[in-house]
C-alpha cells in the first residue's frame, strides 16, 4: 500500500452549485406555511377562557365524531379500492376492460353532491323506499323504512364509495407495474393466487395503498358539504360554523389546530409506511397473466367489480340526469349564470392545475434523494411540509389565507400606487389558495413516479455531464410523463370540485358551478341545484376518461 | 508514468441518529494513466462505496481524492459529478428507457456538434460492436449488448476514468468472461483508465492491471495479480483468493455438465 500527497498549491475544481431547487421548494413550503401561522396567531391571541369553552362543549364530541368516520371511510376505500384493483389485475372475465377504467367513475363525484343525491333518493318516501315497499306489500313509511342516511354510517358510506378511487388508482399502478416474476417465484413456492396476494402483492403495494388511503382520509376531514347534509357534527364543521355563525375567527382558529394534529399524525403514517421500502426496479416491467374465470366464478367476479361504481357513480348520477331532465322540461333552459359559472370553473381549474403540477416537480425533485446513504435530506423536509397545505380543510386554510393576503395586497397597492386587490379582488387568490391546497396531490404523485426510477439513471446522466436540471428535463420528465398526467388530472378533478375554500376567496359576483350549487341548495331550490351538480360530474368526467386512458396503458 | 488517480487515506460513511458510522476507512491506492484497477472484495466490504465516492456521489470525511493532480472530492471540496470528467457503468446499466441505444449513447454529447455528434455515436457504437442496433430500444436489447451499449455511452464524451460497477454480474458464465476479455481490449486499445469493483476474483484477474483485496471497509492489498497470488500481504488475502479461485472452479466444472 502506498500514498502520495499533493502539491498544497493545486486547486479544487469548481465545488458543487443548483441549490435553486431548494430555494424554489423551501419558498413553497413557507407559503404553505403562512396561512397556518396566521392561524396559529389568532389562536394564541384568543383567551383562555375560550379554549376551556372549546374543549368542554365542542371539542370531544366534534373530535369523537371525527375518528369513527376516518376509521369507518379507511376501511371501506381499502377494502373496495385494494380489492378492485385485485380483481381487474389477477382475474379475467367478462366486461374487465370496462370495469377497469369504469371503477374511475366516482372521482367525478364530489362527495356533497354525492350526499345530496342519496339523501333525496333514499328518503323516506324517495324513489328508493317506495318500491321496496312496493315489493315487500307495505303502504306506508310508518310500517316499513330503512335507517336514516342521516348519521356517522351514512357519512360513512356516501364518503367511502366516492374517495374510494384514490387507493383503486394507487394500488392498480402498484399491481400491474410489479415484476411478474415476484409473483411467478411466489406460486413456484407453492403460493395459491390468494396467498400470492395475501403475501407477496399486498406488501408490494402498501405504500400505493398508504399514499392512497392517506389522500382519500385528508378528502374526508375537509369535506364540509356531506357532513352538513347528513348532519354529522365533524371537527371542519365546527370550525365552519364557527365562524360563519358565530364569526369567531380565533375560536375557528383553535379547532383547526387541533385538526392540524390529527392530520400530522396521519401524515408521518403515511411516510413512515412508504420509507420502509424502496423501488427501484429496471427489471422489464412484465404484467402478470390475469386468471379467466368462467360461470358461476366469472359473473360473481364481475357483480363484485360493478356494486362500486354503481353506488358510487350510476346510481347518483342518474339521479341528477333525472332531476336535470324534469327541471329543462318545466323552464326550457339553462341560465345564463350557470353556463358563466362553468366558464369559471374550467378557467380556473386549469389554471390551478399548471401552477400546482409546476410546484409539485419543484418539490419532489428537490426531495429526491441522489445519495442513497443520506440521512438528513432538506429538500425531502420541504416537501412534507409543502404537502400539509392538503391536509388543511379549504375553509381553514382560506381563513388562514385572509391575514397574509391582505398583507400582500396592501403592500402591492402602495407600491405601484393601486386603489384595487390585486390577490383577492381576482381569481389569483383562489389560484393562490387551490395550488397550496392540491399540492400534495401533485407533489405525491410526481414523488412516487420518481422513486420507480432508478437512482443509476439520475446518477448515469450527471456523469455525462449534465447538470441536476438539465436531468430532470432529458431524463426524468420523459419518464414521468404518466406520473405527471395522473396528477394533472386529479388535481384538475378537485379544482373543479373545490366548495369551501371558494366560498370564502371569491371575488365578489363571481360563481364557480360549485358555489351556484351552494347557494342553490341554501336557497333550497334543489331542481337547478341538481343541473349545476350534473355540471360539476359531467365536466369532472372528462378528466376522469382522459385519465382512465393513461391509466389503461399501462401494462398493455 | 504518473498517477492519474490518487485515494488519499480517504474515510467514507454516513450520519446516523447514533452518530457517525464509517464504511471505509483509511483507504489509499493510486492508479497510473491507462492502467485498469479492480477493487475485489465480497458483497458488504465497502468497495462500491470507494466507486461511488470517485464518482461524486457519496463525500469524503476524510483524506481525499485527486483526479489528474487536481483534488474532486475532499472534506472541503465537492466537485459535482457531471465536472468529473468520469464515466461510469452500472450494475443495472442504467440505459435510459425512452431512448433508443443510439440516443442513449449520445446523451452525453450535448456540447457537440449534431454532424460530430453522428460520427462519435457511430465510431463508438463500432467500437463495441453494436452500430446494427443503434435504433434500439435497451429493452429490445439482451443484457450482454445492453451492457455493450453502457460501456459505449460511457466512453463517448471520452472521460479521464471509467468506472465499472460490477458490470458483468447480470450475464451468464460464457457471456461474462467473453466481454471481460473484450471491454479490457477495448479500454487497453483506447487508452482508457479504469476502476473496476466485482466480487468475482476471475474477472479480476482477467482485467486488471492492479487488484486492491478489500475487507470490512479496508484495503488488505493494493498489488499486480502475480503478487497477490504469489504474495499475499496477510492471511486474509490468501484464503480470499484461495476460496475464491476454489469456487470459481466448481462453477467453471458445473459450466462443464460435470
Amino acid at each position: 500500500m502506498h500514498t502520495t500527497t499533493l502539491p498544497r498549491a493545486l486547486r479544487p475544481r469548481q465545488a458543487e452549485r443548483g441549490t435553486g431547487w431548494l430555494a424554489g421548494a423551501a419558498l413553497i413550503a413557507l407559503a404553505v406555511l403562512a396561512p397556518l401561522a396566521a392561524l396559529g396567531w389568532w389562536a394564541l391571541h384568543a383567551d383562555l377562557a375560550h379554549w376551556a369553552h372549546l374543549a368542554a362543549n365542542v371539542l370531544p364530541y366534534a373530535l369523537s365524531n371525527t375518528v369513527t368516520l376516518l376509521l369507518g371511510v379507511g376501511i371501506v376505500v381499502t377494502l373496495l379500492g385494494t380489492g378492485a384493483a385485485w380483481l381487474v389485475t389477477a382475474y379475467d372475465f367478462p366486461s374487465r376492460r370496462v370495469l377497469t377504467w369504469a371503477l374511475l367513475l366516482p372521482l367525478a363525484v364530489p362527495t356533497y353532491i354525492i350526499a345530496f343525491a342519496y339523501l333525496d333518493l333514499l328518503h323516506p318516501i324517495g324513489p328508493v323506499q317506495t318500491a321496496l315497499r312496493a315489493v315487500l306489500g307495505y303502504d306506508s313509511p310508518r310500517q316499513f323504512r330503512l335507517p336514516d342516511l342521516r348519521s356517522i354510517y351514512g357519512a360513512i358510506f356516501v364518503l367511502g364509495f366516492v374517495l374510494y378511487p384514490y387507493v383503486y388508482l394507487s394500488t392498480r399502478v402498484m399491481f400491474m407495474t410489479q415484476a411478474a416474476s415476484l409473483l411467478e417465484a411466489a406460486r413456484t413456492l407453492g403460493a395459491g393466487r390468494a396467498g400470492v396476494f395475501l403475501r407477496v402483492a399486498l406488501p408490494l403495494a402498501r405504500p400505493a395503498i398508504a399514499v392512497g388511503v392517506s389522500l382519500a382520509l385528508l378528502e374526508t376531514l375537509n369535506d364540509i358539504g356531506a357532513s352538513e347534509f347528513l348532519g354529522v357534527q365533524t371537527l371542519t364543521v365546527s370550525v365552519y360554523t364557527t365562524w360563519i355563525t358565530r364569526s369567531d375567527l380565533a375560536g375557528a382558529a383553535q379547532i383547526a389546530l387541533a385538526m392540524l394534529a390529527l392530520v400530522v399524525g396521519l401524515i408521518l403514517l403515511e411516510r413512515h409506511g412508504r420509507k420502509r421500502q424502496r423501488y427501484a426496479n429496471t427489471q422489464r416491467m412484465r404484467p402478470m397473466q390475469a386468471q379467466r374465470l368462467r360461470g358461476p366464478a366469472a359473473v360473481l367476479a364481475a357483480a363484485l367489480g360493478w356494486i362500486p361504481v354503481l353506488l358510487g357513480f350510476v346510481a347518483p348520477a342518474l339521479y341528477l340526469l333525472a332531476e336535470t331532465a324534469k327541471r329543462l322540461h318545466l323552464v326550457g333552459g339553462v341560465s345564463d349564470q350557470l353556463l358563466a359559472g362553468l366558464g369559471n370553473t374550467l378557467v380556473l381549474a386549469a389554471c390551478a392545475t399548471v401552477a400546482t403540477v409546476l410546484c409539485g416537480l419543484v418539490v419532489a425533485w428537490a426531495g429526491r434523494t441522489l445519495r442513497e446513504s443520506a440521512r438528513i435530506n432538506p429538500g425531502r423536509a420541504c416537501a412534507r411540509l409543502a404537502s400539509l397545505g392538503y391536509a388543511v380543510p379549504g375553509t381553514v386554510l382560506a381563513i388562514g389565507l385572509l391575514t397574509p393576503f391582505t398583507l400582500i395586497d396592501h403592500a402591492l397597492a402602495d407600491l405601484f400606487d393601486l386603489n384595487r386587490l390585486v390577490l383577492m379582488g381576482s381569481m389569483a387568490a383562489l389560484v393562490c389558495a387551490y395550488t397550496l391546497r392540491f399540492l400534495a396531490i401533485s407533489a405525491g404523485g410526481i414523488e412516487s413516479g420518481l422513486a420507480r426510477i432508478p437512482p443509476s439513471l439520475e446518477q448515469a446522466s450527471r456523469l455525462l455531464g449534465e447538470t441536476a436540471g438539465g436531468t430532470l428535463r432529458r431524463v426524468h420528465l420523459p419518464l414521468l410523463r404518466p406520473a405527471l398526467a395522473a396528477s394533472a388530472l386529479l388535481v384538475f378533478v378537485d379544482a373543479m370540485k373545490e366548495l369551501p375554500a371558494t366560498l370564502l376567496l371569491r371575488p365578489m359576483n363571481f360563481d364557480t358551478l360549485a358555489t351556484w350549487l351552494y347557494a342553490e341548495a341554501a336557497r333550497g331550490t334543489y331542481e337547478e341545484g341538481a343541473v349545476a351538480a350534473l355540471a360539476i360530474v359531467a365536466a369532472g368526467l372528462l378528466p376522469v376518461i382522459l385519465l382512465a386512458r393513461t391509466h389503461l396503458k399501462i401494462g398493455h | 508514468m504518473a498517477d492519474l488517480l490518487e485515494l488519499d487515506r480517504i474515510l467514507l460513511g454516513y450520519d446516523t441518529p447514533q452518530g457517525f458510522k464509517a464504511v471505509v476507512r483509511d483507504l489509499a491506492l493510486s492508479l497510473p494513466a491507462g492502467h485498469i484497477g479492480c477493487l475485489l472484495g465480497s458483497s458488504g466490504c465497502g468497495k462500491t462505496t470507494v466507486l461511488r465516492a470517485i464518482a461524486g456521489f457519496e463525500p469524503v470525511r476524510a483524506g481525499h481524492i485527486a483526479l489528474d493532480g487536481t483534488i474532486i472530492s475532499s472534506p472541503e471540496v465537492q466537485v459535482a459529478p457531471e465536472r468529473r470528467r468520469v464515466g461510469m457503468m452500472f450494475q443495472d446499466y442504467a440505459l435510459f428507457p425512452h431512448l433508443t441505444a443510439g440516443q442513449n449513447v449520445a446523451f452525453g454529447l450535448r456540447r457537440l456538434a449534431r454532424a460530430e455528434r453522428a460520427a462519435r455515436v457511430a465510431e463508438m457504437l463500432d467500437l463495441v460492436g453494436l452500430r446494427v442496433a443503434a435504433d434500439s430500444y435497451p429493452h429490445e436489447l439482451s443484457g450482454g449488448q445492453q451492457q455493450r451499449v453502457a460501456l459505449a455511452r460511457a466512453l463517448a464524451p471520452s472521460p479521464d476514468l471509467l468506472l465499472l460497477d460490477e458490470p458483468f454480474s447480470n450475464l451468464d458464465v460464457d457471456t461474462r468472461e467473453h466481454l471481460a476479455f473484450e471491454v479490457r481490449d477495448i479500454l487497453k486499445a483506447t487508452g482508457h483508465t479504469a476502476i473496476l469493483v466485482t466480487h468475482n476474483q476471475a474477472e479480476a484477474f482477467a482485467i486488471a492491471d492492479r487488484i486492491g483485496v478489500m475487507a470490512g471497509g479496508h484495503l488488505a492489498q493494493w498489488d499486480t495479480p502475480y503478487n497477490l497470488r504469489h504474495h499475499p500481504a496477510d492471511e486474509a488475502v490468501r484464503d480470499f483468493v484461495r476460496r475464491e479461485e476454489l469456487a470459481e472452479q466448481r462453477e467453471q466444472a458445473y459450466a462443464r455438465g460435470a
